[in-house]
């Protein structure tokens, strides 16, 4: 096809398929802020951020390593979350959205600052585990094990998110949360409570994501802004209707953008954006939307 | 007065003043071409309440259109102008079509992953000298006649393309068309209901609010003579609105003075460089980003009017203090 080697393309789907988790993710930490919050969270790509250079740092300044980290750095910054809740964004509550935005933009703003200005914007490489180096041969392909690794652990990651959300009490109680949060608060569940635990819950995969991606991006300050706003994209595709929307088009965005490298490269940097455009004439609420 | 008459008077009277303190031709320049997008942008989300991170788009290539035009086709500085405004028309139609389609925060959304879809195309094109920009865009003469290569003279040529265009969108918002934008951000089921097309009316003032900042765009290639990726990158979206909430979302003078602000401190920490307080030595040029955020988080949080919709606020609360009458009157109308 196209005279494409298949092993160039199988290798393209690999790494599509790995941003597609980390896409996957990250929408899927948005779209549960935004349900509960109305916030669209722009300091989500900080938190990711966060993440990278979390694992980074226990490993430079106190020798943690890698696994300890995949569980640590998300409960750090899943409470510095809380802590920005707590303090600054419930203080926005009943305000036009656009303002939680605007917060969260300049929050982005002075966190990558200070980031920057410690470490410059150069990357910094961080090493896979050793567990997790080298490749697997699968005959017609080489994989690299921690790509596989990265499928893997963001497809539990996000089932186990999902499942906490469509099939545990906790989760039936944010999804009334955020059809009426008063009703809710009426019937004796402590909804302030809750949009602090979400808030949270969305650092914490922002950072877990950011841990993920680590080993195989360089750790940078504006690492980031620019997976954001594709992950925004990703958003207004798949619609906020479902959590399994989010996982499912965050994935699909990932390959598609993955198989543009092969068969027209120049396009690929905003394949998802003209995806985006496409998908928004024919379907204005998204694929997975629910609102009219 | 008329309101527009008034903003006219004030605008006319700053701009002629600033010169005359000793300030920089070049950082005055920069303040019309930055004010100017922050009107344009004050425009359209201002009165309509729909926030565009999208805006840099517009700014960007406007920037590109002007330059190019005039560096490659030796176009004269009111045709490159006109150019970069319907470059701006075209693009905000487009982009415009498509995210009034949504509301509220995905509309931002979608404006923003559209602007960044511009800005791959713009690192990307041949006309945009990629990393490098467009650099040394000559000014030559206006209608052939007047020489801009004098700061004095093309200052003035600015300054009253921007007092034109706050006098424009004051008139067109006291106009029956501004008065529906206000009925649509204010209740948008009433205005369909009332009959009005409501989405052409929000693509209207998009695409007006993007010929402007189109034309922004324009005046600051010229003007600088550099247009380049910063001029098209998102943060540059980020920073009118900064520009627009410090100084009022929605009033018409606070873009302005935002813009002023904004611009001042950029250029004042950047020349500051290193500072050194006691034994700490402290950076300030690299501290811009955090500083800029840091105000952000502080409007959103103490003063969302911003500089000009608090004054006028206080203005209305002494005023309803003097006249008893007046405050009741504004509670009965409250409720």
């Amino acid at each position: 096809m196209f005279d494409i080697p298949l092993q160039v393309l199988l290798g393209q789907i690999t790494i599509g398929l790995v941003n597609g988790c980390f896409y996957a993710i990250l929408s899927l930490g948005l779209a549960l802020i935004f349900g509960l919050l109305n916030v669209i969270n722009f300091a989500h790509g900080a938190l990711y951020m966060l993440g990278a250079f979390g694992v980074y740092l226990a490993m430079q300044k106190l020798g943690v390593n890698y696994w300890w980290s995949l569980l640590l750095v998300p409960i750090v910054v899943g409470a510095f979350g809380a802590m920005i809740e707590r303090l600054l964004l419930r203080r926005l509550v009943g305000l036009d959205h656009l303002y939680g935005l605007l917060f969260t933009f300049g929050l982005a703003l002075v966190l990558e600052g200070i980031f920057r200005d410690i470490y410059g914007s150069a990357g910094l490489p961080y090493p896979p585990p050793p567990a997790l180096r080298g490749l697997i041969d699968l005959g017609f392909m080489r994989l690299p094990i921690y790509r596989v690794w990265i499928v893997v652990a963001s497809l539990l990651v996000c089932f186990a998110t999902w499942f906490l959300i469509e099939r545990t009490r906790l989760g039936s109680y944010l999804r009334a949360g955020t059809e009426n949060a008063k009703m809710v608060q009426a019937l004796g569940i402590n909804v302030p409570l809750m949009v602090t635990f979400v808030y949270a819950l969305g650092a914490a995969l922002a950072a877990f994501a950011g841990v993920l991606a680590a080993p195989i991006y360089q750790v940078q300050p504006l690492m980031g802004s620019n997976i954001l706003i594709i992950t925004f994209a990703v958003v207004v595709i798949g619609g906020l209707g479902s959590t399994a929307g989010a996982i499912a088009t965050g994935l699909a965005l990932g390959v598609i953008e993955g198989l543009s490298k092969v068969f027209y490269p120049e396009v690929s940097s905003t394949i998802v954006f003209i995806v985006m455009a496409i998908v928004l004439l024919v379907r204005p609420a998204g694929l997975f939307g629910r609102e009219a | 007065m008329k309101t527009s008459t008034v903003l006219l008077i004030t605008l006319a009277v700053i701009g002629v003043i600033a010169p005359l303190t000793g300030l920089y031709p070049q950082f005055l320049m920069k303040c019309v071409a930055l004010a100017l997008f922050a009107v344009a942008f004050n425009f359209f989300t201002g009165n309509i309440g729909l926030l565009s991170i999208g805006h840099a788009a517009f700014f960007g290539m406007g920037a590109y259109a002007a330059g190019f035009a005039t560096k490659a086709w030796s176009f004269t500085p009111e045709l490159a102008l006109v150019l970069s405004l319907l470059v701006g028309v075209a693009l905000g139609i487009v982009m415009g079509g498509m995210a009034i389609r949504r509301q509220g925060i995905y509309f931002a959304m979608i404006t923003l992953a559209l602007a960044q879809m511009v800005y791959f195309v713009c690192v990307q094109a041949p006309f945009t000298g990629a990393e490098d920009g467009l650099q040394r865009i000559p000014r030559r003469s206006l209608f052939g006649l007047i020489d801009l290569s004098n700061d004095l003279v093309m200052y003035t040529f600015v300054l009253v393309l921007l007092i034109a265009a706050v006098w424009g969108f004051q008139r067109i918002m006291e106009s029956p068309f501004g008065q529906v934008l206000l009925a649509i951000r204010d209740n948008e089921p009433r205005a369909i209901s009332l009959g009005y097309d409501v989405q052409k009316y929000k693509l209207s003032a998009f695409t007006m609010s993007a010929a402007i900042a189109g034309l922004a765009g324009g005046v600051k290639a010229l003007t600088l003579g550099f247009a380049g990726l910063p001029d098209a990158h998102w943060t540059q979206s980020g920073n009118v609105i900064l520009m627009c909430l410090l100084g009022g979302l929605g009033t018409p003078l606070g873009p302005v003075i935002g813009a002023i602000l904004v611009v001042a401190l950029e250029s004042r920490l950047s020349g500051l460089g290193v500072v050194q307080i006691g034994p700490f030595a402290l950076d300030l040029s690299s501290k811009v980003p955090i500083i800029i955020g840091f105000i952000f988080m502080v409007c959103v949080l103490l003063f969302r009017r911003g500089i000009v919709g608090e004054i006028s606020a206080a203005f209305a609360s002494a005023k309803a203090r003097q006249s008893p009458a007046a405050d009741a009157e504004k509670k009965s109308m409250a409720s």
